[in-house]
C-alpha cells in the first residue's frame, strides 16, 4: 500500500514534472493566461497519461524494442485527439481557449517521458497510478501559474474578483508575464529544497 | 507472456495491429461526439443572433444567405422573421483591422436600421480585449461608447478618426477595428434592406 | 507586399517563441551557446518547411477527401517523425560534413512543438489554408522567427556564465525571467503591420 502511496505522491511532490523536472514547458506557459484554462489544460493531460501509460504497460511485452517508439507515439496520439473530440463536444468554451494548445499535448515530453521510463517497465496499475500522480502533479503546477497569473493581470482567480480589475497588470496574462512567473515559482521551490536539507 | 523479439514480422505486426485497434477507437469516438460537436456549435450561433435581434419565431439558420459587399468579400446574412414578416436581421460581419487575426462580431439590426445589439464571436486581440469589447459599446449608460439603439451612419468612426464614439481606453487599434466592422454590417444590412424593398414592391 | 507583411509579422509581432509560446524546449534546452542554437535554428527551418509542405498537401489530398480529418493529429504527428527520420538519413549519405553539424538536433526536432504547432495552425487558418506557396511563406517565416530567438537569447546566456546570480535563481529561473524580458521587448512590435 505504502509503495503505491509513494508511487502517487511522487508526481505531485518530488518529481513534480513542471516545477522540478521541467518538462512540458510549452504548454505550461501557453495555456495558463487564467486558472481555469491552465486547470482545464491539467485535467485534459492527466487523462491522456493515464490512458496511454495503462495502454501501454498492457502492451509493453507485444510490442519489439526497436519500434517502442513510433507505437508509444501512436497510443498517445490517439488519446490526445480522443480527448479533443470529446472536448469539443461537450466542453467547447473551454476547447476554443485552449485551441492549438490540446492537439499540441502529443509532444508534451512528459507523456513520451512516463512511457519510456515508467509504463514499459511496470504493471498496468502501477502505470495508471503514476499518470495520475503525474497529471495531478503537472494540474496542480499549471493552476497553481494561472491563478497567480489571473490575479496579477486581471484581479480575479477563478473568475472571482479579488481586486477592480483595471489596476491589473495585463502584461501578466500576456507571454512575458508567463515566462517570468514560473520563474518565481521555480525560485520558490528550489529555495524550499535548499532549506530542507 | 514474454517480450517479443525485435524481428521483423514481429515489429511489423505489432505496429500494424495497433495501428488497427487505434483506427477503430478513433473512428468510434469519433462517431460518438459527431453529433454533439455540430450541436454546440450550431447553439452558440442561435444564442449569438438571439442576442442580437428583436423576438423572432422562424429559425435565422435555415433562411441565411449571403451578401456581396463593396469591397468583395461576402457577410452572412441571418433574417430574423415574426409570423413570417421580417422584424431584424443578424450580420455576421468581420474585420481585419484588428491588431492581430480577424475579429468575427455579430451584428444585429431591426428594420429601421437601428443597431439592437451585437456579440464578438471571435477575436485574437489582447486578452480581456475581447470581454471589453463586448461590454464597452453596449453600455448604454454611457452615450459616448454606447453604439446600442443608434441608427448607424456610414462613418462612424472612434474620436480620433474625426468619428463620435469614444474608443476604449488604451485600445484605440481594436475600437476601430470594431467600428469597421459595424460599418462592414451596415454596408450589408443597406443591401439586403434594398433587395428587400424590392421584391416586396414586385410582389404586391 | 502580402509576403512582406506576413514575413515581418511572422518574424517579429507573432513570434513563435516570444509570443505564441510554441517551441520552448528546445528554447530552452539548446540555448546555452550561440553556435548550436546557430545549427539548430537552421535545423528546425529545414523542417518545419518540409513538414508543412508534405502536411499541407496530406491534408488537402488525402485528410480532407476522406473526410478523416480527425486523424489529423495522429497522422501529422507520424510525418513529421518519418520525415525527421529521412532527412537525418538522406544528410548523412548527401553531406557527410552538413551533417556533422546538424545531426545532434534532428532527433530533439520531433518533439518540438513549433514544428507541429505550424503544421497544424496553416490547416486552420482562413488565409493559408487554401494557398500553399502564403502557407509555406508564413511556415519559413515562422521558423526564422524561431531561430532569430533562439540565437539572441543564447548570446545573452552566454552573458551570464560570468555574472553573479543569487543562487536560487541559477540556471533555469534565470533563463525564464531573461526570457520574459526577451518577450516583453517583442511585445513593441505588435501594431507595427497588420496581416493576419
Amino acid at each position: 500500500m505504502s509503495k503505491n502511496l509513494n508511487i502517487l505522491t511522487n508526481g505531485i511532490l518530488k518529481e513534480n514534472p513542471v516545477l522540478v523536472l521541467l518538462l512540458g514547458m510549452c504548454p505550461t506557459l501557453g495555456t495558463t493566461s487564467s486558472a481555469i484554462n491552465g486547470f482545464g489544460m491539467g485535467i485534459a493531460t492527466t487523462f491522456v497519461l493515464i490512458c496511454s501509460n495503462l495502454a501501454i504497460s498492457l502492451l509493453k511485452n507485444f510490442i519489439p524494442d526497436k519500434v517502442r517508439i513510433p507505437a508509444f507515439v501512436v497510443v498517445i496520439a490517439s488519446f490526445v485527439t480522443v480527448v479533443e473530440m470529446i472536448m469539443q463536444a461537450y466542453v467547447p468554451p473551454l476547447y476554443e481557449s485552449l485551441g492549438l494548445f490540446i492537439p499540441l499535448i502529443v509532444v508534451n515530453c512528459i507523456l513520451l517521458a512516463r512511457a519510456e521510463s515508467f509504463a514499459s517497465k511496470n504493471s498496468p496499475f502501477a502505470s495508471a497510478l503514476d499518470g495520475l500522480g503525474m497529471g495531478a502533479g503537472f494540474t496542480l503546477a499549471l493552476t497553481l501559474l494561472g491563478s497567480v497569473r489571473e490575479f496579477l493581470g486581471t484581479g480575479k482567480i477563478f473568475d472571482f474578483p479579488i481586486y477592480p480589475e483595471s489596476y491589473g497588470l495585463i502584461t501578466f496574462v500576456l507571454a512575458p508575464g508567463a515566462f517570468i512567473v514560473l520563474a518565481f515559482l521555480i525560485v520558490i521551490v528550489n529555495k524550499l529544497k535548499t532549506n530542507k536539507n | 507472456m514474454k517480450k517479443l523479439t525485435s524481428s521483423l514480422k514481429n515489429m511489423l505486426l505489432s505496429l500494424a495491429l495497433i495501428s488497427i485497434v487505434i483506427a477503430g477507437l478513433l473512428a468510434f469516438v469519433y462517431g460518438i461526439t459527431k453529433e454533439p460537436i455540430s450541436q454546440a456549435e450550431k447553439q452558440k450561433q442561435e444564442k449569438a443572433i438571439k442576442e442580437v435581434t428583436p423576438d423572432f419565431n422562424n429559425n435565422p439558420a435555415d433562411e441565411k444567405f449571403e451578401v456581396t459587399i463593396s469591397d468583395g468579400s461576402k457577410l452572412t446574412v441571418y433574417p430574423a422573421k415574426q409570423d413570417g414578416k421580417l422584424v431584424g436581421i443578424a450580420i455576421e460581419t468581420n474585420t481585419t483591422k484588428g491588431f492581430s487575426g480577424e475579429i468575427k462580431i455579430m451584428a444585429g439590426f431591426d428594420i429601421d436600421g437601428v443597431i439592437k445589439n451585437y456579440s464578438v464571436l471571435k477575436h485574437a486581440e489582447t486578452p480581456g480585449l475581447g470581454a471589453k469589447m463586448q461590454k464597452w459599446f453596449s453600455d448604454t449608460s454611457k452615450p459616448g461608447q454606447n453604439v446600442i439603439g443608434r441608427k448607424w451612419n456610414k462613418d462612424v468612426k472612434v474620436k480620433k478618426d474625426g468619428g463620435d464614439i469614444d474608443a476604449i481606453t488604451a485600445a484605440t487599434i481594436t475600437s476601430r477595428a470594431f467600428t469597421d466592422a459595424l460599418n462592414r454590417a451596415y454596408e450589408a444590412y443597406l443591401k439586403v434592406k434594398e433587395n428587400y424593398s424590392q421584391t416586396n414592391e414586385s410582389t404586391e | 507586399m502580402t509576403y512582406i507583411l506576413i514575413f515581418i509579422s511572422a518574424v517579429f509581432i507573432n513570434n513563435v517563441v516570444l509570443s505564441q509560446i510554441l517551441g520552448i524546449c528546445p528554447f530552452l534546452g539548446v540555448s546555452k551557446k550561440i553556435d548550436t542554437a546557430m545549427g539548430m535554428g537552421i535545423s528546425v527551418t529545414f523542417v518545419i518547411a518540409i513538414a508543412t509542405l508534405v502536411t499541407f498537401l496530406l491534408m488537402q489530398y488525402i485528410l480532407i477527401p476522406l473526410n478523416l480529418e480527425f486523424m489529423q493529429t495522429i497522422s501529422f504527428i507520424l510525418v513529421i517523425a518519418a520525415l525527421v527520420q529521412m532527412v537525418e538519413i538522406i544528410l548523412k549519405k548527401v553531406s557527410p560534413s552538413l551533417y556533422q553539424s546538424l545531426g545532434v538536433f534532428l532527433p530533439l526536432i520531433t518533439t518540438n512543438c513549433a514544428v507541429l504547432g505550424v503544421a497544424i495552425l496553416v490547416t486552420k487558418h482562413d488565409i493559408y489554408k487554401e494557398s500553399l506557396l502564403l502557407s509555406m511563406v508564413y511556415a519559413i517565416s515562422t521558423a526564422i522567427g524561431f531561430a532569430l530567438a533562439l540565437i539572441i537569447f543564447a548570446g545573452i546566456r552566454e552573458q551570464l556564465t560570468i555574472a553573479n546570480i543569487p543562487k536560487a535563481f541559477k540556471g533555469m529561473p534565470v533563463a525564464l525571467v531573461i526570457a520574459g524580458i526577451l518577450a516583453m521587448i517583442f511585445m513593441g512590435f505588435t501594431g507595427i503591420v497588420q496581416v493576419n
